[in-house]
């Protein structure tokens, strides 16, 4: 069962993850038809199988969130992020580092608002950087701690750049009140 | 100096406690090796051949003499009483034992240092030259630049997972002292008009910005770097460089180690196509919340500490007597003494190049020593430079005399910057577990070859660097006379290049990349093969002032070449004099 973390607390999850093999949804079978997609469950399926099937997964009465692989970027979602209750970034390994700009991209450029969830390798060491990243949700590896993981959040107590979190740099804030030359 | 504030030093002390808390983990089974890896060089620490590695920061190569002192005890306490001065200004520490690690971090933390992202696929230290601040022909104090990239490169949650490390230099001054061409980014103060900043112009002019290149380096893959914008305005550095920085992480390659590096996309993408990219990025980066503001310029300036100059006359008569009544003060002075833009003073090279010593060690007791002069003779202040030797940037010229007496007996006043025995190399095969080939006993050899200092004086300025492995830590494609460390059929045998240049160290020869010129030499061979090369030089050059490196300009490498394979000529007396030099 994975861990979830969401806005900095343990939760349970209540999305589901639709199975990657995306052949299996598009192959028509004995009826002539695709497979129905469960009607209730909220689901998250990968970005190649929204495209495709995108108006039968709307069609549903749960909601549907997109997987994007690291090297997906933002924009194979940019005209339907308002229709996107979810949107997963997946890290095939931790140190695999795209992910964080595509979270910034889809919070600071095309304002995403709905929930951002680090998948995959995701570790406590991580997590600092993937808020400050946009990422408010945390699918932890299987094997890790997760109540432990909390703590990381406050690793640091301050940052030198602007992030998602706080979009002014330092230096800006330190200024703040101060006319700016 | 910079003098951290109270949120540097938070973030300093936030991460030792990181730090201790990951290795804790480590060591009770809860982070496998490969997960505790990319944390551990995220604080300098390598596992080694004979045992960790600690590589510390030294931000821009600055240091106060109470941290130097710092790191001596470090050296003292923790490992063999001695450490390694990095060519990217760092100081390595070659036997400190894991579990102490998280202890010596918080020792540094109390002198404002630290290991952060020494090693890793993040930013490393920002290096620059080793005379900024003090240099006559400065065009903007670079110190003041790299802290605010050091700064902006600090635990930047977006560029922390790069897909391999990135180096940076900035230069500041009209010649190139930092190795600028062969850098991940390099930067180059410059002025919009091409003027030169006059006294008294508002720091930092609004006319002032950087040249930025990108895609140089060296390793595996040597690339000079590709200028792709000759005039950034100094407000939108930061933002300019998340956009290089963005394009580089979503797009640089992850599959494979060796082409990650950001020179490879820039190469496969083409420079202007990698430009248009950037420039997409920045369109929509430029003018957000990361523009400098010149408060923030100002403010990080004064937090460097500066020296309190006293009014001197430009030259001193005791110290122009001396140096041409004195030769062996004289020799020293033209080697090892520099330029100052303040009246009256000297920048100084302690040299770190003494025959015998691996090239950048430095024991424990020098360092103490060192401190004290520094303290005595230099405002308490050092600098480390790329070349692996130690600078004392502000010295009045009344007390070189006194100054050169006292390095003399600690072994520091060896007359040799700019010579061939000024060599920079890596630690190579005696401590490193990438290396193919040893380096400091090669470089050992060809510094008794040389150690006669009649005749490395009428050699000239030459730059002879050596790296035990293609990762080329000892810079030996931009040495004039490379020498490269490669491994045939479970031998150490080496490859010699010629004519590399770090850069436009003084106006002529730009940056260039050597040219290897044949079948590589087994390591007692050597010595005999640079001697070749130096005789080939003496016998080609026009005139004193022609150095090596203008000679092989000038003539190519294929004269070099013959005289260096040319088998009638090979002295028969050669491995006798080998063993008597030793």
């Amino acid at each position: 069962m994975t861990k979830l973390i969401k806005d900095r607390r343990l939760q349970s999850d209540t999305w589901q993850l639709l199975d990657r093999d995306v052949e299996r949804w598009l192959t028509v079978g004995e009826a002539g038809l695709v497979p129905d997609f469960p009607a209730a469950a909220d689901l998250i399926v990968p970005v190649k199988l929204w495209r495709l099937r995108r108006d039968d997964l709307l069609h549903r009465e749960g909601c549907t969130g997109v997987w994007l692989e690291s090297g997906e970027g933002p924009e194979a979602l940019a005209d339907d992020l308002d229709r996107v209750a979810l949107i997963a970034v997946h890290f095939p390994k931790f140190s695999d580092g795209r992910g964080f700009s595509t979270a910034r991209l889809l919070r600071e450029r095309y304002r995403f608002t709905g929930e951002l969830r680090a998948v995959g390798d995701v570790l406590r060491d991580q997590l600092l950087f993937l808020v400050r990243c946009g990422f408010d949700a945390f699918a932890l590896r299987d094997d890790q701690d997760a109540e432990a993981a909390l703590a990381a959040f406050d690793d640091f107590t301050e940052a030198y750049q602007g992030g998602v979190d706080q979009p002014l740099p330092l230096f800006r804030r330190r200024l703040a009140g101060a006319a700016i030359r | 100096m910079y003098r951290y504030d109270a949120i540097d030093q938070r973030l300093v002390d936030e991460r030792v406690a990181q730090f201790r808390d990951q290795t804790r983990r480590f060591l009770v089974g809860q982070l496998s090796d490969e997960e505790f890896k990319q944390l551990r060089l995220r604080n300098g620490l390598y596992l080694q051949r004979h045992a960790p590695m600690l590589r510390i920061a030294i931000p821009y190569g600055l240091l106060s003499t109470t941290q130097l002192r710092k790191l001596a005890h470090l050296a003292r306490t923790y490992d063999r009483g001695y450490g390694h001065f990095s060519t990217r200004q760092n100081l390595q520490l070659n036997w400190p034992k894991l579990e102490d690690v998280p202890d010596m971090l918080a020792e540094l933390a109390t002198v404002q240092m630290h290991a952060i992202q020494t090693s890793g696929n993040a930013v490393r230290n920002i290096t620059t030259d080793h005379f900024a601040g003090v240099a006559a022909d400065e065009i903007v104090d670079s110190l003041v630049w790299c802290e605010i990239l050091r700064q902006w490169s600090t635990f930047n949650p977006e560029f922390s997972y790069l897909p391999r490390k990135f180096k940076i230099a900035i230069n500041g001054a009209a010649v190139d002292r930092a190795a600028t061409w062969v850098h991940d980014i390099g930067l180059h103060a410059v002025r919009a008009d091409g003027g030169p900043v006059e006294p008294g112009d508002p720091f930092p002019s609004p006319a002032v910005g950087f040249r930025v290149l990108v895609g140089g380096g060296l390793g595996r893959t040597p690339i000079i770097g590709h200028v792709i914008r000759e005039f950034l305005p100094w407000r939108h550095l930061l933002t300019y460089l998340d956009a290089i920085f963005r394009v580089y992480n979503r797009y640089g390659r992850r599959d494979n180690i060796h082409k990650a590096r950001i020179k490879i996309l820039v190469k496969e993408r083409g420079p202007e196509a990698f430009d248009r990219e950037v420039e997409e990025e920045w369109s929509h980066l430029k003018d957000g919340p990361a523009t400098l503001v010149l408060e923030e310029i100002e403010r990080v300036a004064t937090r460097f500490t500066r020296p309190a100059y006293e009014p001197l006359p430009a030259v001193d008569p005791g110290f122009e007597a001396l140096r041409s009544s004195d030769k062996a003060f004289g020799a020293w002075v033209k080697r090892n003494v520099h330029p100052h833009k303040v009246p009256g003073y000297a920048a100084v090279t302690l040299s770190l190049k003494k025959t015998g010593v691996p090239p950048g060690d430095a024991t424990a007791d020098q360092m103490d020593a060192i401190a004290d002069l520094a303290d005595r003779y230099s405002f308490g202040e050092l600098r480390v430079s790329h070349e692996q030797n130690l600078i004392f940037a502000d010295v009045a010229q009344r007390d070189l005399d006194t100054l050169w007496r006292e390095l003399r007996p600690l072994g520091l006043a060896t007359p040799n910057i700019g010579l061939i025995t000024n060599i920079i190399a890596c630690p190579g095969g005696d401590f490193c577990s990438l290396a193919n080939a040893r380096s400091i006993p090669v470089a050992e050899a060809i510094q008794r070859r040389f150690d006669d200092l009649d005749y490395a004086f009428d050699v000239g300025e030459l730059d002879l660097n050596i790296s035990g492995c293609m990762n080329a830590c000892g810079h030996h494609h931009v040495g004039h006379i490379g020498i490269l460390g490669v491994d045939k059929a479970g031998e150490e045998f080496y490859q010699i290049e010629i004519g590399g240049n770090q850069g436009e160290t003084r106006p002529g020869a730009k940056a260039a990349l050597g040219k290897v010129l044949g079948p590589s030499f087994s390591q007692g061979e050597v010595p005999d093969a640079i001697e070749r090369l130096v005789r080939c030089y003496l016998d080609l050059r026009e005139a004193e002032e022609e150095r090596f490196i203008d000679v092989v300009h000038r003539v190519g490498v294929e004269p070099f070449k013959a005289h260096l394979y040319d088998k009638a000529d090979q002295r028969p007396s050669a491995p006798e004099r080998h063993l008597a030099a030793a």
